[in-house]
């Protein structure tokens, strides 16, 4: 069984020193390992962003697409290959801007794959522009008097879109993102995980010490039931949403390749190519 | 006794026009004559006016006729529209019900049939349609028993009661016509056709039954006219094979999950019009730097934004070559035939896996839904070509190093290997990359790898890129298309034939890249070239004069009012352009 380090490229990230995504990378490395994959079992489909390039560090296959469309493209590798382990992985901005249309449909649609969020409130990679997730009055180079948009709460959102799974995490928490991305994948339907991963060097408000103040364990809500939507929905909104472990899951909802009638049991990618020539002759015969 | 004749219905948009249309051609169908179908409608479920328009014949017919011999009309507005089409011994069959008027400029007789009233009467005058299709029946001299078997086929699960009365429907108006015809009797009665049965089909028909016979097991796509009924079909015939079609939330998802899907492995097809496919052209970029095989089908409407969705234009020529910012290989290949239709898809997923690029299947909007009769399909044909896909395992490479993915060759084409291979781990990226996959911006690699891609379609094989009939050395005229109008073409090349005119006719089914050396030495042949296409700007001409040269004596004949070109349009035309035109 592959141990964590065999995860591991030899590429070296060009990440900022002290970059949040860094532990989403080990933490990715290890909740793989903890699962019981092999490397070849795994792809990691990413975004584009700083954290869009997780995909190339990890050794496992990776896609490193467009920005916007990880997810649409994941849930393509997933649909051809059910027996793979699909992660989809980008930005605030990825998910929760350019893609947030995909993002809700990919939770509507419940095709098994996991999806983490490097949740950083701003954009990296262009230098520090405001992102839906940036709180109103925000200052950043595309709002220099301050956001005057509310900030967008993916975890209520995604409650609202029929999610079944739906979790949060903090990147320096790496035993309890480890453990949440296990869950993740184990899950079987579409799972999300958005990860504070903190922009050490454009957001000096959403840092690592912030977070610490803010944020929230459910596991020390007594009594935290996370599979009641309703009381998920309840603490999201009397935390605002500064929560982190497994908000809500449910494990009743069929993932959505077990609902496509027909779909095959195993890959499609190993699907006869060939029809034979009776079969053709029975579709042809349709159009006489 | 006449061989062929062109019939039209006309009504109101939901009122059942397409099935009337529909059941009269698959009985003309099963007694063996030829069809070729042209459909007229609007952007609106109910209402407004429409109409089918189906030429019938004995022999083999590719295009719309001319003028009309029979107009069926449930409004006075369908006759106002379209009686000006009727020949000299056209005639109008009307429903009493709405008090048909005939204009006075025309010679055509009007024949009024009560089709609303005798259908209540045998139950519901949705049954109109019926007596309608009976009535027409009469004109032509059809034995009437082949609707046994087609209306059994349609409304069978309905009950045998539906099936008796919509029977009882079509005898009873075939019987009125006849006593209303008299001595008018066999004016227009077509000849016994062979009997033969014969695929009747529309272009996505072809397809979508190509892209089953070329191993396609995964679409991804979201609904647009004239592309929908592609998803629709494979949606019922991909279940049983195992694979599925998923209607996405966009089509830039669409596209990006068929290369999720390619990428992975399965052959995966997506498939719009001009507004999809602009929306997929980011991700047609991707599919073409990660060398991810993608299968796109564009049937072409009237552009630009929502343009004129229901109605013929191949304006997205350019489009298809160039669209996506950058420079990627491409394949854009332009059946202009049912026929060719179905094989083109099939090996379009052998294209795309042994290119390893995007290759964009154009059609239009005449190709993809006009109904028509098809010869039959030759299964045995259709290969599956799998490229440089590596099925052998792969030995642990040393120090973790990664697959040489995108490996610099000579063809430029580098070995495949599917996620969950062992020992085959490689990187994409849409940002350039190494051999490995690995983000590369050095100025060396980005030339190696850019050369690299761009060499892969530079010798393409493709069999038959042209469509030639070009009897003549040296030729009068060069006509050239490319999709639909091909029919036409030949049609008006027969005309210009028998005027002594030179014609040579060259129809190009590999838009991109251009075969050029194929194409050269018949317009060197020609004294002039004439291309037809159906948009404002002469695209086909522009990319035939940056090809192969000679634009002084290139011109196009162009339409961009929606309709299909007519044969008599071509014919004059290209009869001007010689007599007359200096180009
Ligand atoms: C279609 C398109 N528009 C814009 C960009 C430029 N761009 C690249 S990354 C990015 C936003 C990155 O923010 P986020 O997704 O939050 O990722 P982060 O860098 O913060 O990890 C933008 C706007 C692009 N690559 N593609
Ligand atoms: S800019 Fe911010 S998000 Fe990007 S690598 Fe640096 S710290 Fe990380
Ligand atoms: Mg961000």
């Amino acid at each position: 069984m592959a141990t964590f380090k065999e995860f591991r490229n030899n590429v070296k990230p060009n990440w900022c020193p002290g970059c949040g995504d860094f532990s989403v990378q080990a933490a990715i490395q290890r909740a793989a390992a903890n699962v019981g994959l092999e490397p070849e079992g795994m792809a990691i489909v990413s975004g584009i962003g700083c954290s869009g390039r997780i995909s190339g560090y990890i050794n496992s296959y990776g896609f490193h697409g467009i920005h916007g469309r990880c997810l649409p493209i994941a849930q393509g590798v997933k649909m051809a290959n059910r027996d793979l382990t699909v992660i989809a992985s980008g930005g605030d901005g990825d998910g929760f801007a350019i893609g947030m249309g995909h993002t809700i449909h990919a939770i509507r649609r419940n095709i098994d794959i996991t999806y983490i969020v490097m949740d950083n409130q701003i954009y990296g990679l262009t230098k520090g522009q405001t992102s839906p997730r940036s709180a109103a009055g925000f200052k950043t180079k595309s709002t220099p008097q301050g956001s005057i948009e509310p900030a967008l709460s993916p975890m209520e959102m995604a409650l609202t879109a029929g999610a079944t799974f739906v979790a949060q995490s903090f990147s320096t928490d790496l035993k309890d993102l480890t453990a949440i991305i296990e869950a993740g994948i184990k899950h079987k339907g579409f799972s999300l995980i958005n990860v504070f991963s903190p922009c050490v060097t454009y957001n000096k408000v959403n840092t690592y010490d912030w977070f610490k103040e803010n944020l929230t364990k459910l596991s020390d809500i007594e009594g935290y039931d996370s599979s009641s939507r309703e009381t998920a929905m309840q603490t999201l909104m009397a935390h605002n949403s500064l929560v982190t472990g497994i908000i809500y899951q449910d494990l009743q909802r069929k993932s959505y390749q077990e609902l496509i009638p027909g779909y095959a049991e195993t890959p499609l990618t190993q699907a006869d190519l060939h029809l034979d020539q009776g079969s053709f002759d029975k579709l042809a015969a349709e159009f006489m | 006794m006449i061989n062929q004749l062109s019939w039209k219905v006309g009504g109101q948009q939901g009122e059942g026009i397409e099935s009337t249309g529909e059941i009269f051609s698959i009985a003309l169908n099963r007694l063996g004559y030829y069809l070729y179908g042209y459909r007229h409608f609007s952007s609106r479920i109910k209402g407004g006016h429409t109409n089918n328009k189906i030429r019938v014949s004995t022999t083999e017919t590719r295009s719309i006729a001319d003028d009309l011999d029979i107009l069926v009309a449930f409004d006075q507005e369908t006759i106002d529209v379209n009686y000006k089409e009727l020949n000299k011994t056209g005639i109008i069959i009307a429903d009493t019900k709405f008090k048909p008027v005939r204009p006075d400029d025309t010679d055509a007789a009007l024949y009024s049939i009560p089709f609303t009233e005798m259908a209540a009467e045998l139950g519901t005058s949705l049954m109109k349609n019926m007596v309608a299709v009976g009535s027409s029946s009469a004109v032509l001299g059809l034995d009437i028993h082949v609707f046994n078997e087609v209306v059994e086929e349609i409304f069978g699960r309905k009950g045998a009661q539906i099936v008796q009365k919509n029977l009882e429907a079509i005898r009873e108006g075939y019987d009125y016509m006849k006593a209303l015809l008299g001595n008018n009797q066999g004016t227009l009665e077509l000849a016994k056709a062979d009997g033969q049965k014969r695929l009747f089909m529309i272009g996505n028909d072809a397809i979508a039954l190509g892209a089953l016979a070329g191993g396609c097991r995964f679409m991804a796509a979201y609904p647009i006219t004239p592309a929908s009924e592609i998803m629709e079909y494979l949606i019922k015939k991909l279940p049983p094979l195992g694979g599925t079609v998923i209607q996405t939330e966009d089509e830039i998802a669409a596209c990006t999950m068929a290369i999720g899907a390619n990428y992975a492995g399965v052959r995966a097809l997506t498939a719009s019009a001009g507004p999809g496919l602009s929306l997929k052209m980011e991700a047609i970029g991707l599919s073409g730097i990660t060398e991810t095989p993608l299968v796109i089908v564009d049937t072409q409407r009237g552009g630009p934004s929502t343009g004129l969705p229901t109605k013929q234009e191949q304006s997205d020529l350019m489009a298809m070559i160039y669209g996506t910012h950058g420079e990627i290989p491409k394949i854009v290949m332009a059946p202009s035939t049912v026929e060719e239709a179905f094989y083109d898809t099939a090996e379009a997923f052998n294209l795309a896996e042994e290119y390893q690029c995007p290759v964009i299947i154009l059609s239009d909007l005449q190709l993809s839904l006009g109904k028509q009769t098809v010869h039959p399909l030759q299964f045995d044909q259709v290969e599956i070509r799998r490229g440089k896909l590596v099925t052998d395992p792969i030995p642990e490479p040393a120090d973790k190093a990664y697959f040489k993915r995108y490996e610099v060759t000579e063809d430029g084409v580098s070995p495949r290997v599917l996620p969950g291979t062992k020992n085959g781990i490689f990187h994409v990226t849409g940002v350039e990359h190494d051999e490995t996959g690995k983000p590369s911006e050095v100025a060396s690699n980005r030339k190696k790898q850019m050369d690299k891609r761009m060499r892969k379609t530079k010798n393409i094989r493709f069999n038959t890129p042209i469509h030639k009939n070009c009897k003549h050395e040296d030729s009068d005229l060069l006509i050239v298309g490319f999709n639909s109008t091909r029919g036409v073409i030949e049609e008006a090349m027969d005309r210009l034939e028998q005027e002594g005119i030179k014609a040579n006719h060259a129809h190009v089914r590999l838009i991109h890249p251009f075969p050029a050396d194929e194409m050269l030495p018949l317009v060197r042949r020609a004294k002039k070239v004439v291309v037809i296409e159906n948009n404002a700007t002469g695209q086909l001409a522009n990319i035939l004069k940056m090809n192969v040269g000679h634009a002084d004596k290139i011109t196009s004949i162009l339409k961009y009012d929606g309709n299909p070109f007519l044969p008599h349009t071509v014919h004059t035309e290209c009869k001007e352009l010689f007599e007359y035109g200096n180009i």
